[in-house]
């Protein structure tokens, strides 16, 4: 256990290294070296969380090491009740990728090589604790993204690819800035957990082109993570590059790559300026609705199923924003209410979790209809339901998670997202649930013109759905269900984690202020 | 000190001299053919001069009567010329471009430019910076046209003597109007005239400033002294032009960061201190909106070429601006940034260039065209070919992210009426990544696999990995780089 973070984010380099001494054309252990890398790392992601504290709501397994001394860069690597979940999220699906790329025939060796780097990159983020680290894991993932859209993706794989690139590079350059703001500003060090202590003191009075810093970081920062979730009107290249990339990438895209943004913003926005939080949750909060509305109207108007998949994703972190702004609902101006506070933050970090295991279901279900038909057009199926009934039973399941229905663990985590904001947003919140109708409205919809209906002649001799297909599947549905009946493990082990990020907002800020 | 004491401390240059002479000897004695042998004087001569260099006194003192200095700071900047000399130097025996010349010229000539940047990096006086940069030039116009029967190198030596003569025309005339104006050329009899005169000589100071700034400005390709950079560097062996885009240009800013530092600014600032500019001349700002200029547009431009020679030509405008970006700020954290990024762009920008030597070599060509599917057909040189990109990028962990993290750091330690120029930074480097991966985009999306691989030759491959190491190597440890840096920041500064 002593290093058990270090072998948690090294181990699939070591994987990747493993795999470029392999000869290019032994495939099949190309493919069970990735497979035995990433099932070693989901183990000890396990074996984590088995010993893992949830009383104890500050970091644990911390490491610690000096990096760049006259930088005052260190190696710090930690994990806390918001970035255990998300650790075990990213190695089961990095796991469960691998099984769902077995069917790769291009370039077997590039892709699982560029897989293991990313899923280093993706880890990283979450245990990072010292900023400078935290950015070099950020940027890592984009380069093995760029190739894994770019080389194995659809047809508009270019564009796509580099799409991505642009959009995530330019967030990160100005998170870059804001980086090294406060690393200025806040005496000189990257430590996050230092920086937690000494940032709102040291922002306080200071002002960036008349401008108060805290407000100018929080931007840039917040810029910078946006688009990675992706919040309005950052969304754009989205719904391309999680159509174009294959379908192991596109379950790594939608069920980790957008909870780094949401991380990053909890980790950091919240954790180094808590006032700003006072200032910015009106304007989170109503993000928040348009990506759920946009993203639920965007859904209903597409036809290719795997975009109307990526536009739910916008809708659905939408839900987490709302709910992480309701943490201003335990200040004292709002009324003092702790309950709200903790059930929005504790719906947007469960969200988080349910979004990442859904979406990796919807997209791994797209990706087996697409595999038999060669397209994704909903209109071109009909009557499925009778020639694949397994797969459509489970794609029911996925569905009706994805639009929230009760006993799914989709449910739990919005309907306290809403409930915990609907105190201090009150409008916002009423407005938003025209959301969980269009949610119902494209699901039920593309769910009856694929499954319901004639069948379609050409698909009269379409073969159910494999085994190997259902191996990736069953665990993320037996997760939905089970999560959805009994959450209780899941919120407490991240309660106490959540109770130091509402201290810290309500009661370390001092809102006045702002 | 006197001119015979300082011969003491003059022993790397007159090693070098000696290699010149030797290498021109030992061409008349050799038949064409086997003109690679100078080559050899070359590369052994400046691994001498580097030893030498290394054991040299860490004294700091003036040599031959104020003309020159020696200090750790000029010795940073030669062991840096070594280096790029000794790799480029490498590299030319295995260009094709060069096989049908005689090679004996082309070496000893490169043996006179190092001669001639040692000198730029230790120059503290107007006249020894005059000759230092015009020795400099001519041997580049030479060696830039040494294509004799390529009708491109020879435009590319014509261009480049057209520009040089007008812009070191247009220094000198900067030159005699700062001498003029404090009757010396001693940067520090001159830094100490000019904070004595009054503000009725303000207009002349600009005029000569804006000078001189053209001729330093043509040296390290600045917007709007860039016009000669693309064809100079598409015309000229591809040797010269890896050679051109990294040893003159850190030269170059070595006499920038001396000559700005101690003439219009208290040398207190490379004494550790922060300093303010003596003169109410508003050179910060200038350089700060040329810096923009020469980045921006560098960018710009170089997202439109067809051939990546070109393009990396664009590219090191864009380059020299990111540099320039840190020169405003007048504190020992840009000078500290500015070394730094040097350091790193030496190995990524080398290392891009000897790609293209390496598929020109193998292909003929040097348009994207040329390396549709290359990352199939030779996945070594793919995939070092990405590491340059990414990290000419500069993202992380590579060495050209830590530069600009070093650059836009200094950027903001200086205050925040410095921030938007590392956010212009930031956002150009956005832009760069979509010319850059234009690159990768050609080399490895567009592309089938191919049954057989093929391998670079053996040398190329060993130079490469020279350059594609540091870059990735300096990407997660830069600690002996920042050391060396640390260490070699210390100037001679006189206090009249």
């Amino acid at each position: 256990m002593e290093h058990i973070l270090s072998w948690l984010v090294w181990l699939p380099i070591i994987g990747m290294v493993v795999i470029t001494v392999i000869p290019r054309n032994q495939e099949d252990i190309i493919k069970k070296v990735a497979a035995f890398f990433t099932g070693v790392q989901l183990l000890f992601s396990i074996l984590l969380w088995k010993n893992f504290d949830s009383a104890n709501g500050s970091m644990q397994f911390m490491e610690r090491a000096e990096w760049i001394p006259s930088f005052n860069i260190s190696y710090i690597l930690g994990v806390d009740g918001l970035s255990l979940p998300m650790v075990i999220l990213t190695s089961l699906l990095c796991f469960i990728g691998v099984f769902v790329s077995w069917n790769i025939t291009k370039a077997v060796k590039g892709y699982f090589a560029l897989y293991l780097l990313l899923d280093t990159g993706l880890i990283g983020v979450f245990l990072a604790l010292d900023f400078f680290l935290f950015y070099i894991f950020w940027e890592v993932v984009l380069l093995p993204m760029y190739f894994l859209i770019g080389m194995w993706g659809g047809p508009q794989r270019e564009y796509a690819a580099i799409k991505f690139f642009l959009y995530t590079l330019f967030g990160s350059v100005l998170m870059l800035v804001g980086i090294i703001g406060l690393y200025f500003t806040c005496g000189k060090t990257f430590d996050i957990l230092l920086l937690m202590e000494t940032a709102p003191d040291a922002l306080k009075n200071e002002l960036w082109w008349g401008m108060s810093a805290i407000k100018v970081i929080w931007v840039l920062l917040f810029i910078g993570f946006a688009i990675k979730v992706p919040i309005f009107p950052f969304h754009t290249w989205l719904p391309l590059a999680h159509v174009e990339a294959p379908t192991a990438i596109s379950v790594i895209l939608a069920g980790v790559l957008l909870k780094l943004g949401v991380y990053g913003i909890l980790r950091i926005n919240y954790g180094l300026m808590p006032d700003a939080v006072w200032w910015f949750a009106g304007s989170l909060a109503f993000l928040g609705l348009i990506n759920v509305i946009w993203g639920g109207l965007c859904a209903l108007a597409q036809t290719d199923l795997k975009k109307l998949v990526a536009y739910s994703s916008i809708s659905h972190m939408g839900y987490a924003l709302l709910g992480m702004a309701a943490v201003i609902a335990a200040g004292s101006i709002n009324g003092g209410d702790l309950k709200a506070a903790q059930a929005g933050l504790s719906g947007a970090v469960f969200q988080m979790f349910n979004h990442g295991t859904i979406s990796a279901m919807l997209f791994i279900l797209v990706g087996v209809i697409y595999d038999r038909a060669h397209h994704r057009d909903i209109e071109g199926f009909g009557g499925l339901a009778n020639q694949m009934p397994i797969y459509a039973g489970i794609t029911a399941l996925a569905f009706f998670a994805g639009l929230g229905l009760p006993g799914l663990s989709g449910f739990i985590s919005e309907a306290m997202c809403l409930i915990g904001a609907f105190p201090v947003f009150k409008a916002i919140v009423i407005a938003s649930t025209i959301g969980i109708l269009l949610n119902a409205a494209y699901f039920l919809w593309a769910f009856q013109r694929i499954f319901f209906g004639e069948l379609n002649e050409k698909y009269s001799d379409l073969p159910e759905i494999n085994r190997l297909e259902l191996f990736t599947l069953i665990p993320l549905a037996v997760i939905t269900l089970f999560f959805g009946i009994y959450p209780r493990p899941y919120l407490d082990l991240i309660k106490a984690t959540m109770d130091v990020i509402i201290e810290n907002v309500v009661f370390v800020a001092n809102f006045a202020s702002m | 000190m006197t001119n015979l004491q300082s011969l003491d401390l003059f022993w790397p240059e007159l090693i070098i001299t000696g290699v010149i002479l030797t290498a021109l000897i030992v061409d008349l004695c050799i038949e064409k053919s086997k003109s690679d042998v100078v080559g050899w004087v070359l590369v052994i001569g400046l691994l001498i001069t580097a030893i030498a260099i290394w054991n040299q006194d860490k004294t700091t003192t003036t040599l031959f009567t104020d003309m020159i200095v020696l200090d750790p700071f000029a010795t940073f900047f030669k062991l840096l010329i070594i280096l790029s000399t000794l790799l480029v130097a490498v590299v030319s025996w295995q260009n094709n471009e060069l096989d049908e010349y005689r090679k004996g010229e082309y070496f000893t000539l490169l043996g006179i430019l190092v001669l001639g940047l040692f000198l730029m990096a230790s120059s503290i006086d107007l006249i020894m910076v005059y000759i230092s940069i015009e020795v400099v030039s001519i041997m580049s116009f030479i060696l830039a046209g040494y294509l004799k029967l390529d009708t491109r190198s020879n435009e590319a030596g014509l261009k480049y003597v057209v520009y040089g003569a007008f812009s070191s025309g247009i220094m000198l005339f900067g030159l005699s109007i700062l001498f003029g104006l404090t009757g010396s050329t001693n940067y520090f009899i001159i830094q100490k005239s000019l904070a004595g005169l009054d503000g009725s000589a303000s207009a002349a100071l600009i005029m000569a400033l804006l000078m001189i700034l053209a001729g330093f400005g043509y040296k390290i390709s600045a917007v709007p002294f860039h016009f000669w950079t693309p064809d100079v560097y598409e015309g000229a062996p591809t040797t010269i032009t890896a050679y051109l885009s990294v040893a003159p240009k850190a030269a170059g800013f070595a006499i920038i960061i001396r000559f700005f530092h101690q003439v219009f600014a208290d040398g207190g600032a490379l004494a550790d201190a922060e300093s303010l500019s003596m003169t109410d001349v508003p050179w910060p700002e200038i350089i700060g909106i040329l810096a923009v200029a020469t980045m921006t547009l560098g960018n710009l431009v170089a997202i439109q070429q067809e051939s990546i020679k070109r393009m990396l030509a664009y590219s090191s405008v864009a380059h020299a601006g990111y540099m320039m970006l840190a020169l405003p700020v007048l504190s020992i954290q840009t000078v500290y940034a500015i070394m730094v990024y040097l350091v790193m762009y030496l190995f990524m920008n080398l290392g891009a260039f000897f790609v293209v030597i390496t598929v020109k070599n193998k292909t003929g060509g040097e348009t994207f065209d040329d390396y549709r599917g290359l990352g199939w057909e030779m996945p070594f040189i793919g995939v070092v070919m990405t590491l340059f990109m990414l990290s000419l990028t500069g993202l992380p962990p590579t060495a050209g992210f830590i530069g600009k993290f070093y650059i836009f750091s200094a950027l903001i330690s200086g205050g925040s009426q410095y921030y938007w120029l590392a956010i212009v930074g930031g956002i150009n480097s956005v832009i760069s990544l979509y010319y850059y991966f234009h690159v990768v985009k050609v080399m490895f999306l567009d592309g089938e696999r191919k049954e057989t691989l093929v391998q670079p030759p053996e040398v190329m491959s060993g130079v490469l990995l020279a350059t594609a190491i540091p870059v990735i190597l300096f990407g997660i440890y830069w600690n002996p780089v920042v050391n060396w840096v640390q260490n070699s920041l210390i100037f001679y500064v006189q206090t009249m």
